[in-house]
């Protein structure tokens, strides 16, 4: 896999919830479990959190038809060609790697929060305790070993594959076809093309958490064209992020993550 | 398995019924989702819709504990639409056999029952036999008391209405399964099924496996790619253990534990060794004696001879008509006639039915000792909720093992493969093996019988036990080689005119080769061949070639018996040795051998009246069995309701429960049916994410983050008419117990149509006990009966009935 830009498929009619992808990545990546109680959901984490990088959602769902199917979609990093958070990082934790992939170098993340509010899949999650975000980095350590990133290694059914861009772009269209009805294929078209991507077997609009129409926010947009550049000429990143933070979205406020109770460890 | 789980890729229709599979064998789902990629249907039949329905092409509820009434009904559909495989039926199964004028069925009872016993006297469940002593067969299928007649009239009651009101399913979706499932009966076409704990959990759950085991020989899906009745076990082992007789009525290898009134060898081998008239029946078990002696030879040794029957006094025996279950352990100990308990690896106050019996009962031991990784809520139990802990007697003792990754060893899957493992990390702490620990423990035992004497001294005092290493340590190696089985003197073995020498000392390579005399041991028949006489440990093998194309992959590890991997596989081909399904060629018979598979015995195939056998050689007819006699409960499978169910009345019958089953009756065995006060049908079962009690998956805080603590899963319809909320903190009760747990309400339980009025189900998972977490919820089995299936006793924990409340 070295050198070459990869894409993960996330084929959504293959996948069986079994969830040995949100065990392997927290196993691999070594962060902590918290201790969680039973919504009435088999959902948890009931979300994506600090120390939950990919998460399988699950949905009843009932066609204007009246027919049943329970979906499973696991969430994470979608690695952006065109990525909002490393746009409008100003620290550089965050960066294209060579595999297209969207990097984190966490001992450079100030906790600045700015790509938690850019992100346009409401991927990036902070923590008090360290005030840094996290999030997936498609297991770099493992591709510059010429690995399989954990989640993919882990996935029994082959719902989970990585590979070159080009190849798997077609296998996922190719699957979709095969698949007929409304199955489709997300991630090849927008944000000029994310490095996962899914074969979903209904509309996106019918998924939970799933933007129909992701993009880079405006503000983002003039972050990065306009206010960025002269940012870091004159006051420093720090500052001007804050800055801007404020300016877009008011004061910082305690994170939602830092509500549930941290118990042990794993 | 018949099968195993490759194999499922080569199916064109899988019936999942009784199994969860996605959820509970993750790894082998995609086995079955390969299928699904090649245009197979799947399949699932289930009372509620799981993980595994969501990757089906549909997915069909049905009420707990009415199977046999839904496939009584397939039964129905095959034979009135003219679906079955005639060809195979005439010839490979017993349905051409006449059976006995005295046989019959009336009113949901079989000839000869003693309701006092609830037994039957099977003497009339047999078939009228020619001079010869062969039995009578009607070739046309068209004598009145033919199987196929008998079998005919019988499910004739299990019409699409009948079969509709007592399961619940529509009878659309009825008509859709039966259709697509017997399609499968055109001689290139395969269908499988896949059934698990959802099947065995039922008072008539070996009936339940029964009958679909008839659909498959009505079908020729028998012996076939892609086809066979397949158990999916799984990380307990369960394959291996019932393999090496962990049910109470089994020796290694599925040999029968004897009883009193067999108190001689010869009168213990007459009873167990079959005996046929029938030329062309290979009847396999003829060879009993040979593969009993062995198993004496390798208790004992040298100590076993000729003279002492092999030591045959010296095996305890069972009292005849007592069963030894479980169940009856408990029910035993809560009399207070057990003394001291071994729970080895298992948490029976989590996991055995009516956990407040079982809780009571193991107050009265004197002794308890655990084996296990972890403490667990049976070790624990004296400072159990509830328990006056300064009033329990028992001295607990718990020492600590090693896991299964902590040591070398075999494991079997589903497939009857025997894979051979090294051990990938040193235990803990002062963990050792339960191998070990049952070497030390026993050679003790030997020292004092030795000095003391005791009942049975000599059984004990003889023990041929050499299984350490030259530190003193347990060798999985040497246990290993004793199961395969040593030549115990200089043999020479003849097969079509070449003579083999074997040395004393070297290694059996096949339980073709062991004798009745002495001359070999065996301590499991059907693992005899795990090893080359050369010493080669063939369950080490690891070879990755194809030959057929099928997935068999002969050359990895070795597959009981004598590593064939799909069984009865003659049936696949025609009575000439041509493949039925020329696609899926899995054995063909070249005019001089067969080519493929290892084929079931070397004989030709049955077209040849001189040396051609039957392909069924396990059966003394050498025929598939539509008509079993060997069943507690009848000779064909018949719907009983559940002993806790929603009717006072079976739809079918006078006879409401299986009338075989054994009734407990202490006081805390309570059952309410049709009770207004317990008025849902409940069900339990395991998740993906916690592993059978949970013992070793709660503490596992990754797991325990995605399924933290016990829920219900109920209906959106009931949850409204009881004004429950998604994730409201609610109770559960039985008549027998009550549980505290999480509402997960949910549109994947919807309600029946059960006799014309509306019948609710929930489900609980069996994963949680108090010990760990602390907010996790107790056991599921508080709301359990303690009640069996009438052959096995595996306890009725799938379908049972209960309340629902707000707290």
């Amino acid at each position: 896999m070295k050198g070459i830009e990869l894409v993960k498929l996330i084929d959504t009619s293959l996948c069986t919830a079994c969830r040995g992808c949100q065990v392997a990545c927290k196993q691999w990546n070594e962060v902590p479990a918290f201790r969680t109680k039973n919504n009435g959901s088999y959902q948890n984490p009931p979300d994506l959190q600090w120390n939950t990088w990919t998460l399988i959602r699950f949905q009843e769902y009932e066609d204007a038809g009246g027919k049943f199917t329970w979906l499973f979609r696991k969430d994470g990093c979608m690695h952006c060609t065109d990525a909002a958070c490393v746009r409008v990082c100003p620290s550089g934790a965050l960066y294209h790697t060579p595999f297209g992939t969207v990097g984190l170098r966490k001992e450079k993340c100030i906790g600045c929060k700015e790509c938690v509010s850019a992100c346009p899949f409401n991927i990036p999650r902070y923590d008090k305790a360290t005030d840094k975000i996290y999030k997936c980095d498609l297991c770099q350590g493992r591709l510059q070993d010429n690995l399989s990133p954990a989640c993919v290694k882990s996935c029994p059914t082959g719902a989970l594959t990585i590979g070159a861009r080009e190849a798997m772009i077609k296998k996922a269209h190719a699957r979709a076809k095969a698949l007929g009805g409304d199955a489709n294929v997300y991630g090849d078209k927008f944000v000029d093309g994310t490095h996962v991507i899914y074969v979903l077997k209904e509309k996106p609009e019918v998924y939970d958490a799933l933007p129909v129409n992701p993009h880079v926010p405006l503000s983002v947009m003039a972050w990065k064209d306009l206010l960025k550049p002269l940012s870091l000429v004159a006051a420093g990143g720090v500052l001007a992020a804050s800055f801007l933070h404020y300016i877009i979205h008011g004061p910082k406020t305690p994170d939602d993550a830092d509500n549930q109770t941290k118990e042990g460890g794993a | 398995m018949t099968n195993h789980y490759i194999d499922l890729k080569n199916s064109d229709c899988i019936l999942i019924m009784g199994s969860n599979a996605a959820e509970h064998h993750p790894i082998a789902f995609k086995w079955i989702l390969r299928a699904k990629e090649r245009g197979a249907k799947i399949i699932h039949v289930d009372p509620r819709y799981t993980r595994t329905s969501a990757r089906c092409d549909y997915h069909v509820p049905l009420r707990s504990g009415t199977d046999i009434a839904f496939l009584g009904g397939m039964i129905h559909y095959i034979l009135t639409e003219n679906k079955f495989f005639k060809e195979y039926v005439v010839n490979y199964t017993n349905a051409s056999f006449i059976v006995d004028s005295g046989f019959h069925f009336k009113d949901g009872l079989f000839s000869g029952y003693d309701a006092k016993k609830r037994k039957y006297n099977k003497e009339t469940w047999v078939f009228e036999k020619e001079g010869s002593g062969i039995p009578k067969r009607d070739m046309t299928l068209s004598h009145p008391r033919t199987v196929f007649q008998l079998m005919k009239r019988h499910y004739s009651r299990y019409t699409p209405d009948k079969v509709s009101g007592i399961t619940g399913v529509s009878k659309e979706n009825l008509l859709k399964v039966y259709a697509e499932y017997g399609a499968t009966g055109a001689p290139d076409k395969a269908g499988t099924e896949c059934y698990a704990l959802g099947w065995t959990h039922h008072t008539t759950g070996s009936q339940i496996i029964r009958t679909m085991s008839m659909i498959q020989l009505l079908l020729g899906n028998m012996g076939i790619a892609g086809g066979g009745v397949n158990a999916l076990r799984g990380e307990p082992n369960v394959q291996g253990s019932t393999d090496h007789c962990i049910l109470y009525g089994n020796l290694p290898g599925y040999l029968k534990m004897p009883t009193a009134s067999l108190d001689t060898l010869e009168k213990y081998l007459h009873k167990c060794t079959p005996e046929t008239k029938d030329p062309q029946s290979a009847n396999y078990y003829q060879h009993y004696p040979k593969f009993f002696v062995s198993l004496l030879k390798s208790f004992w040794g040298e100590k076993a001879t000729p003279e002492n029957g092999f030591g045959y006094h010296w095996l305890p025996k069972m009292d005849d008509g007592v069963a030894y279950s479980l169940m009856h352990l408990f029910d035993k100990m809560y009399e207070g006639k057990i003394k001291g308990l071994f729970a080895v690896g298992t948490d029976p106050a989590v996991s055995a039915p009516n956990t407040a019996k079982v809780r009571k009962a193991l107050e009265k031991l004197d002794w308890l000792v655990g084996e296990n990784i972890f403490d667990n809520e049976t070790h624990s139990f004296w400072k159990g909720p509830g328990v006056d802990t300064k009033s329990v007697k028992t001295e607990v003792f718990l020492l600590p093992a090693s896991a299964s990754m902590e040591k070398e060893g075999s494991q079997s899957n589903s497939g009857r493969w025997v894979q051979w493992k090294y051990k990938a990390a040193e235990a803990d702490g002062d963990a050792i093996p339960v191998g070990e620990i049952t070497i030390r423990i026993m050679a003790e035992i030997q020292k004092l019988y030795a000095k003391e004497g005791g009942p049975n001294a000599e059984a004990i005092v003889n023990l041929k036990w050499d299984y350490t290493d030259r530190q003193g340590r347990y060798d999985a190696l040497k246990v290993a080689k004793q199961i395969n089985g040593y030549f115990l003197k200089d043999t020479v073995i003849e097969d079509k005119g070449t003579k083999t020498e074997f040395k004393k000392g070297q290694l059996v390579p096949t339980f073709g080769m062991l004798h009745a005399d002495g001359a070999t041991s065996s301590g499991n028949w059907i693992m005899s061949g795990s090893f080359g006489a050369n010493g080669e440990n063939k369950m080490a093998k690891r070879g990755k070639e194809d030959p057929t194309g099928l997935g068999l992959y002969p050359n990895w590890s070795f597959c009981w018996p004598v590593n064939r991997r799909i069984i009865y596989n003659r049936a696949s081909c025609d009575m000439n040795g041509k493949p039925y399904n020329p696609k899926r060629k899995l054995l063909e018979w070249t005019g001089d051998k067969w080519v493929g598979d290892v084929p079931d015995g070397p004989w030709p195939p049955q077209a040849d009246k001189a040396k051609g056998k039957y392909p069924f050689i396990m059966k003394a007819d050498g025929l598939g069995a539509l008509f079993g006699p060997g069943m507690a409960e009848g000779p064909f499978p018949e719907h009983y309701e559940p002993l806790e169910g929603p009717l006072a009345k079976n739809p079918l019958s006078g006879q409401l429960i299986n009338p075989a089953i054994e009734l407990f009756k202490s006081d805390l065995d309570k059952v309410a049916n049709a009770d207004a006060r317990f008025p849902y049908v409940c069900t339990t079962y395991s998740c993906t994410e916690h592993w059978c009690s949970g013992a070793l998956t709660r503490w596992q805080l990754w797991l325990l983050e995605m399924q933290p603590e016990l829920y219900v899963e109920i209906g959106e319809k009931l949850a409204k008419e009881k004004g429950i909320q998604n994730g409201e903190r609610i109770k559960v009760s039985s008549i027998r117990g009550e549980v505290p747990c999480v509402a997960m309400v949910t549109k994947r339980f919807q309600p029946f149509t059960i006799e014309g009025k509306t019948v609710h189900q929930v489900g609980l998972p069996f994963n949680y006990g108090w010990l760990f977490p602390k907010d996790g919820g107790d056991s599921t089995n508080f709301l359990t009966p303690t009640v069996g299936d009438a052959n096995t006793f595996c306890p009725e924990y799938k379908a049972f009935m209960v309340n629902v409340t707000k707290l």
